[in-house]
């Protein structure tokens, strides 16, 4: 189990180092000066000569690459091309946002995704099954910024119950978490019910109900563990398309988070704050995934601690 | 003698393998029943078709340009001369989701196309050969996945700059590792069956083996997995476009329609919620119908349904 654990995070070692060499040649793939890039289009002649000197452009990638991650392995991710700022520090400032954002979007996935799923499983072809499962279809297919500006109108808009965008209170977290959380609310309502069906009709529970188990405790004792198992493992993939969808998410709502941050950078080409915010991205997610393997192995005992990479 | 026998036992492995393989003529047919009786398979094949006929056949459907400005009839709200209305420019909205059709489904297709054309070579001699280059190659794929979701075509987008060449490009990239990943798995599960050992057995060619034996035998999971990607590559490229690293104007493109319409959402709602509903249709027309292939193609589901 042990050796399991530090097997996996041995492995997101090369997938983390792979990933800052391709954020570290971001900049220099874009046509140009890379000290220009990375000085930022409006800077003067001396600042593109300082970048120029500090990261030492002039010297071969690999002395590059060493700067640039002796800089970063000290939180010294550069400055903003435009406000000037240390990027680490923009970072640190918009991570909670972001953070506090896909997990309350998690969370609103969990709870109804397998609430849903659950009830509908164990009343399969119900009104409410149909009425689920056409739900969770439309969920899926609706793309996640259309959806916060719809939420925006009904529930703004029209009805006013909650601001429109922005940070602040918590009603302002609701509109955009529901936003985020749609599309894995769907998916998790599928993959419980999928999976719950495929358990309650495995020979065990038959067992367990000819001992004369009540029905509740079949379902929520018996079946409901085993049927977990796929579901966490799309938790985890899921967390990265929340992350992903959270830069759509935070741009509707105008969120201080980092996805908002990107996008803005980008369309600035303020590069120092793009890398930064790629790499912190990335990085949460490898984190999430390594946590999520990690959960799966305690949860399958089935699981074989040797060799099943890459399946 | 001995190589005439040797022929013969290769043409019966090749028979064998097209037994087991789903592209032969009555599977496809088996295939085509099994959609055929899914309901929502056909609606989401109905929802396809009228955005091709739309797409195609646009120019004939609206009298209106989708470009041209029009600022006498600007914010014009939906009537029978425009179905959808107009916006800003007094461009016709109806007309400008037709056209917009088009690009949608150049982008789903092509971004496919790129993620197959790297994918299946790749993962294919990953999985078939295995050794040093597949772990190579599987490392790579861990580090394009460490991007999350539609981050890696957002990467690509800030090497490029923004436009539909460069969205394409940067959608197509990151369905690679998701195609390779695929494609390597369906190739190490065939590559173990029985044909294929007794094809090697017999001394065929690596190529041969692969050709006609391991690849048509991975088609059905490519096929399920082509469906739900261009609905993704949509989605994905969509959200570029409303994030404006997309499309730019005038192009009528569905994502940057919406993300320039929610500037007037207040006065006209109908130049957000069309375009949305749009994306929201052909999005669901293809998850509708890989969901019909993957029951139809996955013998197991068969049984679930």
């Amino acid at each position: 189990m042990y050796a399991y654990i530090v097997r996996r995070l041995l492995l997101a070692v090369p997938v983390l180092i792979g990933v800052s060499i391709l954020v570290f040649s971001m900049v220099r793939f874009i046509p140009g000066d890379p000290a220009r890039v990375i000085a930022g289009i409006q800077a003067p002649q001396s600042a593109v000569e300082r970048v120029r000197e500090e990261m030492l452009l002039d010297e071969p990638l690999h002395t590059q690459y060493f700067v640039y991650m002796g800089n970063l392995l000290q939180g010294d991710m550069g400055r903003s091309a435009f406000t000037r700022r240390p990027v680490a520090l923009e970072l640190y400032e918009r991570f909670p946002n972001t953070l506090m954002l896909t997990v309350a979007a998690m969370a609103i996935a969990t709870v109804l995704g397998m609430g849903a799923g659950i009830i509908s499983a164990t009343k399969r072809y119900s009104l409410f099954d149909n009425f689920v499962m056409l739900l969770a279809l439309a969920g899926i297919a609706i793309p996640v910024f259309w959806l916060g500006l719809m939420m925006q109108l009904l529930f703004s808009v029209y009805l006013g119950w909650f601001p429109s965008s922005g940070m602040g209170s918590w009603q302002h977290l609701i509109l955009p978490a529901f936003t985020l959380g749609l599309a894995t609310t769907a998916l998790i309502t599928r993959i419980t019910r999928s999976s719950m069906l495929d358990v309650l009709g495995q020979d065990y529970i038959n067992t367990a109900r000819a001992k004369g188990l009540v029905e509740r405790v079949v379902v929520y004792k018996h079946a409901l563990k085993n049927a977990l198992i796929p579901v966490v493992t799309v938790m985890g993939l899921q967390f990265g398309i929340l992350l992903g969808g959270a830069v759509l998410t935070e741009s509707v709502f105008s969120w201080p988070g980092i996805g908002r941050l990107l996008v803005d950078s980008i369309l600035t080409r303020d590069y120092p704050v793009v890398q930064g915010a790629v790499l912190v991205l990335a990085l949460f997610f490898v984190l999430i995934n390594l946590v999520v393997d990690i959960i799966y192995a305690l949860l399958d005992p089935r699981i074989t601690y040797g060799s099943q990479e890459g399946d | 003698m001995q190589k005439g026998k040797l022929n013969l036992q290769k043409e019966k492995v090749d028979q064998i393998s097209k037994l087991a393989t789903p592209k032969s003529d009555t599977e496809i047919r088996q295939v085509w029943r099994h959609l055929r009786k899914n309901r929502m398979a056909m609606l989401g094949l109905a929802i396809l078709f009228l955005f091709l006929i739309t797409s195609i056949f646009a120019p004939f459907l609206t009298p209106h340009d989708p470009i041209k400005l029009d600022l006498v009839n600007a914010m014009q709200t939906p009537s029978s001369e425009n179905l959808m209305g107009t916006d800003w420019q007094g461009r016709d909205v109806f007309s400008r989701i037709l056209y917009g059709g088009r690009i949608s489904l150049a982008i789903g297709f092509i971004t496919v196309f790129i993620g197959l054309g790297v994918g299946i070579p790749v993962g294919t001699l990953s999985g078939y050969f295995g050794g040093k280059f597949d772990l190579f190659i599987q490392r790579l794929i861990d580090i394009m996945l460490a991007f999350p979701g539609i981050l890696l075509a957002i990467v690509v987008v800030a090497i490029l700059g923004v436009g539909v060449e460069q969205v394409m490009v940067a959608v197509g990239i990151s369905t690679i590792p998701i195609y390779t990943r695929l494609v390597r798995g369906s190739v190490l599960s065939v590559k173990e069956e029985g044909y294929i050992k007794a094809a090697r057995g017999l001394g065929i060619g690596d190529l041969r083996i692969i050709l006609r034996h391991v690849l048509p035998n991975c088609l059905g999971p490519i096929i399920v997995m082509s469906t739900f990607r261009i609905a993704t590559s949509i989605l994905w490229a969509a959200g570029l476009g409303f994030l404006g690293l997309g499309a730019q104007p005038p192009d009528p493109e569905w994502g940057a329609m919406l993300s320039r319409g929610r500037e007037y959402m207040r006065a006209a709602p109908y130049l957000t919620t069309f375009p949305g509903m749009a994306i929201f249709f052909m999005v669901l027309g293809f998850n509708l119908i890989g969901d019909g292939l993957r029951d139809a193609l996955d013998p197991r589901s068969r049984l679930y349904r």
